[in-house]
């Protein structure tokens, strides 16, 4: 489960993003990605390509290794043996994910230690949606449903990047992402069309979620060169507006067809430009839960931390001192 | 401070917003195997990906866990990263097959224009 990456120094003009890189392979690297050939670990690629993807690639990993703490929540008091057994199999999905990116961002030189390292420090990011808390049983089942049925945008964008380990992980992700998708509708479907009770729980919940959901692809791209290199080099895959288009055009008509409501009165889709029209979310309240200061912001990392330091005794058990690190190859 | 959650299992584990601790050092997680992976008996064994272990049994379980979750499998393979030798991308002019070497293509035999000729002429 991930959301847009967010693109830093919006500003920086193509000069100084390719200062000093070689222009033959500058340019040979941008024909083989413009053929849509894949970019693998060894090959030649500018410094800020680097830097981008183990940036964007590493908050993945993170998104996935948090986003299992709101739903993982709910395990113990999951309603019914089936959900139960699904829900941690969901679980047990996301954090699979983590491990594949991770190595996926360890072919591009940065240690699996330093990307932990960094999340608990609070230096890495992770997707903002998790630094809500989950208050109901239907809180868990719109993420499921809906917050997987963002990640599954931006994911199926991506996975038509140039970078190969990123690709190969996000193909695999894809495709287990798809049972979340099914089992989060099933859970919204079972409650909306269930007791009165069962309805507002549900409700409550979309009317909790739909600001974090809004803010879920991040605020409009600035119009910059920065963003345009990177959308020729296949490391962003498409405008945070044109992920957000394409996810109301998908999810709002499901919503809507359960007689469930959402608390946007201008929301609608505009029949001419067959764009979607909205208020704007609150975005200096994304900056405040992004800069920390969500309501869970403490909590995720406070249990990430513990995790950490409860494994650390298995970890030290099994350690070969004389092992040591190498590279993933793919 | 003590979070507080809506967990309250997070409750009961105290847990200080303001500790530090938890911190890994170089090597916490292990060296890497590349994993390869069997769907059915009479397949090859292709590649899925890498796992981090302290040792082959290990990473023969967390390639299980990571890899065969869904689907079938009937075996694996894990090889230690290091023990992998690779040809570099940028000698991958190596491997084109240039025109002369069509004789190794079924497609460069013709013979049925040959055949039809010599029954042609035979015939009478």
């Amino acid at each position: 489960m991930y959301g847009n990456a967010y693109i830093e120094g919006g500003s920086d003009g193509v000069n100084t993003l390719v200062a000093g890189e070689d222009p033959v392979k500058l340019a040979e690297f941008e024909a083989r990605i413009a053929a849509g050939d894949k970019i693998e670990p060894k090959d030649w690629m500018p410094k800020e390509y680097k830097k981008q993807l183990v940036r964007m690639i590493e908050q993945h990993a993170h998104s996935e290794v948090i986003g299992a703490l709101p739903e993982g929540t709910w395990i113990t008091r999951a309603p019914g043996f089936r959900r139960k057994l699904a829900l941690m199999a969901k679980v047990q999905d996301e954090i699979g994910h983590a491990q594949l990116l991770y190595s996926a961002a360890e072919t591009l030189g940065k240690s699996r230690e330093d990307m932990i390292n960094d999340l608990i420090n609070g230096k890495s990011k992770y997707s903002n949606v998790f630094n809500y808390p989950a208050v109901t049983w239907a809180d868990s089942a719109v993420i499921a449903w809906l917050i997987d049925a963002g990640a599954i945008v931006n994911q199926l964008a991506n996975s038509k990047g140039s970078y190969g380990p990123y690709v190969r992980a996000l193909e695999r992700i894809c495709a287990e992402e798809s049972f979340h998708l099914k089992y989060g509708h099933d859970n919204v479907v079972f409650l909306a069309t269930g007791t009165p009770k069962q309805r507002e729980m549900v409700q409550d919940a979309l009317n909790r979620w739909w600001e974090p959901i809004m803010h879920f692809f991040g605020p409009s791209d600035k119009a910059s060169q920065h963003t345009e290199i990177l959308m020729r080099w296949k490391v962003k895959m498409a405008s945070n507006d044109d992920m957000r288009q394409t996810y109301l055009d998908m999810y709002v008509p499901k919503i809507w067809d359960l007689g469930l409501t959402l608390p946007d009165p201008n929301l609608k889709k505009n029949e001419e430009t067959g764009k979607w029209e909205y208020t704007e979310p609150n975005w200096d309240v994304f900056k405040q839960v992004i800069s920390g200061n969500g309501p869970c912001n403490k909590e995720r990392l406070a249990v990430r931390r513990m995790a950490e330091e409860k494994g650390r005794w298995v970890r030290n058990a099994i350690l070969r001192k004389e092992a040591s690190y190498v590279t993933p190859l793919s | 401070m003590i979070v507080k959650s809506l967990d309250p299992r997070i409750n009961r584990a105290a847990l200080d917003d303001e500790r530090t601790d938890g911190v890994q050092t170089p090597m916490d997680q292990f060296e890497t195997y590349e994993v390869f992976q069997q769907i059915k008996r009479g397949t090859h064994h292709t590649h899925v990906g890498t796992v981090h272990a302290p040792n082959e049994e290990l990473a023969l379980i967390f390639a299980k866990e990571q890899f065969c979750r869904r689907g079938t499998s009937v075996n694996i393979w894990i090889v230690r990263t290091d023990n992998i030798y690779t040809t570099p991308y940028e000698d991958a002019d190596m491997f084109e097959t240039s025109t002369y070497k069509d004789y190794r293509e079924p497609d460069a035999y013709k013979v049925m224009d040959r055949i039809q000729a010599f029954k042609e002429r035979t015939k009478a």
